[in-house]
């Protein structure tokens, strides 16, 4: 269990597993992860390990056995079910075979889906939820058959989606150009949200990029050092006496930078570059947020609309005293009650969003302020590594040229 | 990579407020250079860099923050508000100012070994006080050929101009000019390579036909311009060479470029095909000293076609040659520069990838400060919340951190590739050492050639006695024969001796010249070390000091550890 400062922050309400406070208290780690299975069928598999005192929950700790898709399953359940609430994001899946189980690759995502459970678990309203107990107590076979039922019916396709994120941006583009489009929400906050949260995702992925292509450089130049240092090296067997030395000592420490710039390296990709991605992810969320609350204004206006038209024949029953009235009415009652519904998920999905954000722009400076804190550290702590051995060379160099 | 960047600045310039521009405006000279050819990179280093003298090599001395802190100041960011450019001295500075006492714009100061100013072409180390040559080549001109021509522009040619300062008494002046042309320059070279068989003189710039159609006139005139002063400049940096006459009225007769025809290889040419009947015939006019020139030189036919034959006795031959290479040390030592020579290569090699490594760092280091900079505008611009501003302002500490650093790595760069520069130096200079060794193989086969033409004709000279002796009272003819004949032999005894000395004379400068090279290449080598090393040492202190600052601004968040 890696307990990098981006967990620290984020696991469960308290942090002592073992106090004996009254205090309600969820923490989770995602540790040791494992290969099974063969060829295409491998994949990995990560022991969860859940201490809590939740009064639903198994004694003080339960372990259980979680793959990927598990963890898919829990988020789209979330989705489905607490809209308005910015679900926690998931890495993405690998498409690329060769990848897949590459040791960097394999804790990247355990380090991912740690942060994506430990956030669940502190988040006040989702860390009731059924499906979240169900996922960290249920035994495996469970497990599995809850994930296969529910594929299917709930899951959103990808497509689907993308086309909701697309008719999101096109409206809030028709909105700014001023044509009509009535089944739409425009208040100026919220245009001003969704503007902001899509210019952000821009912005962010550019920030990313550069910080992936950071970490290249980082071994690139890694390399280039440790090849110099190797020619270095066989110059200086050529040259012999105290120049050759000198040469040697030179290549040396050329090849022990090296290694300093390859663990460096590793050190951003995992504590700068991950949590830059992990923003960019947690905003892909806000935006399927926004495209569910666009659903869910459509529905209720459609609603009104129905209810108004349904009025308007009820009343003309009425008056010509027809024998459908009493059918009519009846439709109308319910469609009063869905029109009510469809009201309040609207509402509680505004009330919800406004939260949400307030959390959502707290727990990124943290996290942002955590990750730039740890880059410039361990900039830092490279920059004063060079220095040192380099240093060390002067005072033989020195001594070479006064010989 | 260079154009986002660009853009970047671009955008920078247009969204970043005054005082954000004052902090973080990449607009120093080498933002928009690319070192994916650290050759060129060199070059436009030595006229871009430094604004106080354009055409001056820059030394490591000169520019290196480390060794002149009050140069710095001119060179990169003229802005001033960074107090970054004039921080206390570092550790480099606290060593090395001793180091750098005759630090000044001048290349070819000459001190002790030690203290010259090693990587880019001074390598002037004459023991004779403190003498120096410097050379500035510059002003290239068009200019018409004067000669009739039914075509008027048609033969035009580039001169530049190149102009000495010298506190030498040989020169007999202080400051002169000449303008010269390509052409003159590979006289000079030819000539001196005539003059200095056995010394290893630096190789002349190449005729680059191609190159000189497919580029764009005004780059390739600078790349010449460029390439013709670090020839003469390495040329200046050569003890025996800078003082040479050839030299001498390269750089200071006016005018077109005598051509004396003692020395003028076309009239030697013409000459030597004069006699060519005559010593076919075996005809004694060959000058001695003709045979001082190397046969593939000139087209002295008969010459090449013997001298020919003589290297193939050589390697095929059963027989030893009459004169071998018998001086072991000369091989060993031969042996160990071409193993030299070649990790040499290899480490030059590494060194352009290390170069072009650090200096994407800096690059995409810079690229991340101003994603983050477009980041923290955008957050200042939309805050709704106050944990918005306050990452906006963690975001500005970072962004900041990032450019101050990227502009660090890639001066840092700068300067490694001036130190680096030392071993591509000396791979040019493995060239001329190439060449020495040649004219001593070449002079050897002479030596052997003209040996056993001597050995031939005494034979035959034998022949012609043995014979004419069994005819009582001598056969006129026979007898007219053999004083020709001996008369051959005197001469071609002449000319071996005269070969042989030429050929003692070269392996002598070979022998100085080795001994100059191992002293010097040390040196270079171990003032290029120091240089390389202390450049890093600086710099990564400067760039540790400016992530050390980002991590205490942003420190907050790892004390505080409350939910």
């Amino acid at each position: 269990m890696t307990m990098n400062p981006t967990n620290a922050s984020l696991s469960g309400s308290m942090q002592s597993p073992r106090s004996q406070s009254s205090q309600p208290f969820l923490s989770v780690s995602v540790t040791d992860p494992v290969k099974l299975g063969n060829g295409v069928q491998a994949y990995i598999s990560y022991r969860v390990i859940t201490q809590t005192n939740f009064p639903d929950y198994q004694g003080p700790e339960k372990i259980v056995i979680r793959r990927y898709s598990d963890f898919v399953w829990l988020h789209d359940r979330l989705f489905e079910k607490y809209k308005g609430i910015f679900i926690p994001p998931l890495p993405e899946k690998s498409a690329v075979e060769k990848f897949r189980f590459s040791a960097e690759f394999i804790e990247m995502r355990r380090q991912a889906l740690d942060i994506f459970i430990n956030r669940i678990a502190s988040h006040h309203e989702l860390q009731q939820s059924e499906d979240l107990r169900t996922f960290l107590q249920a035994d495996e076979e469970a497990m599995e058959r809850f994930r296969a039922q529910e594929s299917g019916i709930f899951k959103k396709k990808p497509s689907d989606l993308m086309q909701i994120f697309k008719d999101v941006q096109s409206k809030v583009s028709d909105v700014v150009l001023g044509k009509e489009k009535p089944v739409e929400e425009s208040t100026p906050e919220y245009e001003k949200m969704k503007h902001y949260i899509f210019e952000l995702e821009n912005h962010l992925a550019e920030a990313q990029k550069h910080a992936y292509r950071l970490v290249k450089r980082h071994r690139e130049l890694g390399q280039s050092l440790s090849d110099f240092g190797k020619a270095v090296k066989l110059l200086g067997d050529c040259e012999g006496n105290a120049l050759g030395k000198a040469f040697s000592e030179l290549g040396a420490k050329s090849e022990t930078l090296s290694i300093k710039l390859q663990k460096e390296a590793y050190q951003i990709l995992m504590n700068f570059e991950e949590p830059l991605k992990d923003y960019v992810r947690a905003v892909q969320s806000i935006k399927a947020t926004i495209a569910e609350r666009a659903n869910a204004f459509r529905r209720q206006c459609e609603l009104a609309e129905t209810m108004k038209l349904k009025e308007i024949n009820l009343d003309k029953l009425t008056l010509t005293r027809s024998d459908k009235v009493a059918e009519a009415q009846h439709e109308y009652n319910e469609l009063k009650v869905e029109s009510e519904q469809a009201a309040q998920t609207f509402e509680t999905i505004v009330r919800l969003m406004n939260e949400e954000m307030v959390r959502f722009q707290e727990q990124k400076t943290k996290d942002m302020g955590i990750a730039f804190h740890e880059f410039a550290k361990g900039q830092a702590r490279l920059a004063n590594g060079i220095a040192d051995a380099w240093r060390s060379l002067i005072p033989k160099l020195e001594s070479c040229s006064s010989s | 990579m260079m154009d986002s960047e660009d853009q970047g600045v671009e955008e920078a310039h247009l969204y970043a407020s005054k005082e954000e521009m004052e902090n973080l405006v990449l607009d120093d000279p080498l933002s928009s250079k690319s070192y994916s050819n650290y050759r060129s990179a060199v070059s436009t280093l030595s006229d871009n860099q430094h604004p106080l003298s354009p055409s001056i090599a820059v030394t490591p001395a000169d520019s290196d923050p480390l060794l002149a802190p009050p140069h710095y100041g001119e060179f990169g960011n003229p802005s001033a508000p960074d107090n970054s450019y004039i921080d206390p001295p570092s550790y480099g500075d606290a060593i090395f100012s001793p180091f750098n006492e005759n630090n000044g714009n001048d290349v070819n100061v000459v001190d002790s070994p030690s203290q010259s100013s090693g990587s880019s072409p001074s390598f002037s180390r004459s023991s004779s006080g403190s003498e120096y040559l410097k050379i500035t080549v510059s002003n290239p001109v068009k200019e018409q050929e004067t000669s009739n021509s039914f075509v008027p522009g048609s033969n035009t040619y580039v001169t530049y101009l190149i102009t000495t300062r010298t506190n030498i008494p040989d020169f007999g002046a202080s400051e002169f000019s000449v303008r010269r042309r390509f052409r003159d320059i590979v006289t000079l070279s030819d000539r001196l390579a005539e003059s200095y068989r056995g010394f290893f003189i630096p190789p002349r710039p190449d005729k680059s036909i191609v190159e000189s159609q497919v580029m764009q006139k005004q780059e390739f005139v600078e790349q010449r311009r460029v390439a013709l002063e670090k020839y003469l400049r390495r040329l200046a940096a050569h003890p025996v060479i800078m003082k040479s006459d050839e030299f001498k009225a390269f750089l200071q007769v006016q005018g077109k470029l005598p051509l004396p025809t003692t020395t003028d290889v076309t009239s030697r040419v013409l000459d030597g095909a004069a006699k060519l009947p005559k010593q076919l015939l075996g005809d004694s006019v060959i000058a001695p000293n003709e045979v001082v020139q190397p046969a593939k030189g000139g087209r002295d036919f008969m010459r090449l076609l013997k001298e020919f034959k003589q290297s193939m006795v050589n390697d095929w031959g059963s027989s030893k040659p009459p004169v071998a290479e018998e001086d072991k040390e000369f091989l060993e030592k031969k042996e160990k520069l071409q193993e030299l020579e070649l990790q040499i290569a290899n480490a030059s090699r590494q060194a352009e990838s290390l170069v072009k490594s650090q200096q994407d760092m800096g690059e995409t280091m810079g690229e991340l400060g101003l994603a983050f900079i477009k980041l923290t505008k955008f957050e200042n611009e939309e805050a709704v919340l106050n944990s918005q501003r306050v990452r906006a302002t963690d975001m500005k500490s970072l962004a900041t951190g990032a450019v101050k650093a990227s502009r660090f790595h890639r001066e840092l760069n700068a300067q490694t590739v001036k130190h680096l520069d030392t071993l591509h130096e000396y791979l040019g200079l493995m060239l001329a050492v190439h060449g020495a060794f040649s004219d001593r193989s070449s002079a050897l086969l002479t030596v052997q050639t003209l040996i056993s033409e001597l050995s031939s004709l005494q034979s035959r000279a034998e022949k012609l006695e043995a014979a004419s002796s069994k005819i009582f009272g001598g056969d006129k003819s026979r007898i007219s024969k053999l004083e020709e004949l001996k008369e051959t032999i005197r001469i071609t005894e002449d000319a071996q001796h005269v070969a042989t000395r030429e050929y003692e004379r070269i392996k002598e400068n070979n022998r100085t010249e080795l001994e100059r090279l191992d002293r010097e290449r040390q040196a270079d080598f171990l003032n290029m070390l120091k240089g390389f090393v202390v450049n890093q040492v600086g710099y990564a202190e400067k760039i540790a000091d400016v992530w050390t600052k980002v991590a205490e601004d942003t420190s907050r968040y790892v004390n505080d550890d409350s939910t």
